[in-house]
């Protein structure tokens, strides 16, 4: 069975599953950056001692599932979540839900996800999609990072939605359970509490692992690496730092772009021009961390490499980690009732 | 604030300065980022990919062949079972060995060994040929045929 489904491409992928799941329910003005903002997706975190494909774990987004949580909370939408402990169940759930007409967002691992590029495909179970639909024994998908809809066999999809390792799926299934309108006040109050919730995870957190002074963390660790681990470890570190940054999802800059995005539009339901202002100096922490990205690949490509140029490198994230101190205590600032 | 806004006037993300390389991804879709047009508003477009990170991939693909290669070695050298060789191959950890074989982490890590891997029963060599996408015989040989995992 086919049921109408929009597919709109998105820079995230949980953005993007959110964003659409709320469209199938009539919410028709919500955006990705709007999605990201009052999920308060923007984050940094340097876990010190876990290590990812043998390198640091950094990530520049918070936690697999809460954008979905907190965006549907905030407008006030009822959600429907379940995981499963038998693929056969799994699968008997979806097959209910698709017959009759309910899209849904499904968590699956991208290791064995047949139509991602092979350079792509690691033990990364957060991916997010939405099944739409069956036809035959294909399941009719949104990957919210392709321009297009695509589909799996049966087989396939059972694969990606029971992978195992690290946030393992478990079939998990997920959904907004009813339909409501959304006024303009409650838009209000769900952008205010996005970004306050985002002011306190990036400034007033104590110590270095997460938020801004986890970035100037970074940076100073940074100037120890070329001693530390020696130039080709130290590369490989950089390498991840620039693939958390750039890599599918983040819209470039490490998020920080689509950040700006949801402050420019969030000034339409709340005409305050700090907003803007704000906005702008986000964009701006979204090119210094691109440039750091270009000094991060000379490096790795082995171009530059003494220990000037990591400092070079530790430098941009301290100055980036004051821009968005600065950032953060504006939005903190802002009177919103006045 | 002040010097921080006349900074933001010469930086700025815009649409003509989104790059348009050659990436991995490319093969499958291009991608969507955030820039602002002429009048300062944000919008997407879609772009092929930027160097600095299909180099950044290279540098992560090329670490993994050499853990593939040096796991060979050490299988070849009778240092470690074909158990380790797979698992770099399939870019697992023992972690993940552990969940998709049902072993505990410390049982593949004896599984690593040459001289209990030699001892391993039929059922339990099964186990990891499915875990590794494989069958028992390219699993004990480390020959593969791959034909698209």
């Amino acid at each position: 069975m086919k049921q109408e489904f929009k597919h709109l491409q998105a820079a995230h992928c949980e953005n993007g599953v959110t964003t659409n799941l709320l469209r199938t329910i009539g919410i028709e003005n919500m955006t990705e950056p709007m999605t990201f903002g009052i999920g308060s997706g923007l984050f940094y975190v340097l876990l010190p001692f876990l290590k990812i494909n043998n390198g640091p774990a950094i990530a520049f987004r918070t936690m697999p599932g809460l954008i979905f949580k907190r965006t549907c909370n905030a407008l006030e939408i009822p959600v429907f979540r379940k995981k499963f402990s038998s693929k056969e169940n799994g699968k008997k759930f979806l097959d209910e839900c698709l017959e009759r007409g309910q899209a849904v967002g499904c968590q699956v691992g991208v290791y064995y996800l047949t139509y991602f590029p092979k350079e792509y495909r690691f033990h990364f179970n957060a991916h997010n999609m939405i099944v739409f639909g069956k036809e035959g024994d294909r399941y009719l998908i949104s990957d919210p990072v392709m321009e297009t809809v695509t589909s799996l066999s049966d087989y396939e999809l059972e694969r990606v939605r029971f992978a195992k390792g690290p946030f393992a799926p478990k079939g998990q299934i997920y959904y907004p359970k009813e339909s409501k309108i959304i006024t303009d006040e409650v838009m209000r109050k769900a952008i205010i509490t996005g970004i306050k919730r985002n002011v306190f995870h990036m400034i007033k957190i104590p110590g270095t692992v997460v938020g801004v002074k986890a970035i100037a963390d970074t940076g100073k660790n940074i100037k120890k690496w070329r001693d530390k681990l020696g130039q080709q470890k130290a590369g490989l570190y950089l390498a991840q730092l620039v693939r958390m940054q750039e890599e599918i999802g983040t819209g470039g800059g490490g998020f920080r772009y689509i950040y700006a995005a949801f402050l420019q539009q969030a000034h339409a339901f709340l005409p305050k021009d700090e907003l803007l202002e704000i906005s702008k100096t986000f964009t701006q922490a979204g090119d210094i961390w691109r440039n750091a990205a270009v000094q991060a690949a000379g490096i790795y490509k082995g171009r530059i490499g003494s220990q000037a140029d990591f400092d070079v490198m530790g430098d941009y994230l301290l100055q980036i980690s004051e821009i968005e101190k600065n950032a953060f205590k504006a939005l903190d600032k802002i009177k919103w009732h006045s | 604030m002040n010097c921080l806004k006349l900074a933001a006037k010469t930086f700025l993300m815009k649409k003509e300065d989104i790059p348009q390389d050659n990436g991995a991804l490319n093969k499958l879709t291009k991608e969507i980022v955030y820039a602002v047009d002429s009048s300062g508003n944000y919008s997407t477009e879609l772009s092929t990919g930027w160097e600095i990170k299909t180099t950044a991939l290279d540098v992560a693909w090329k670490d993994i062949e050499e853990r593939i290669e040096n796991a060979k070695q050490k299988v070849i050298k009778g240092e470690a079972s074909p158990v380790l060789y797979f698992m770099e191959l399939r870019l697992m950890e023992i972690g993940i060995v552990a969940a998709y074989t049902g072993f505990w982490k410390w049982t593949v890590k004896q599984h690593l060994k040459p001289s209990v891997f030699k001892k391993l029963s039929e059922q339990k060599l099964k186990k990891y040929a499915e875990a590794f996408n494989i069958s028992v015989e390219e699993l004990k040989t480390m020959k593969v045929h791959e034909a698209g995992i």
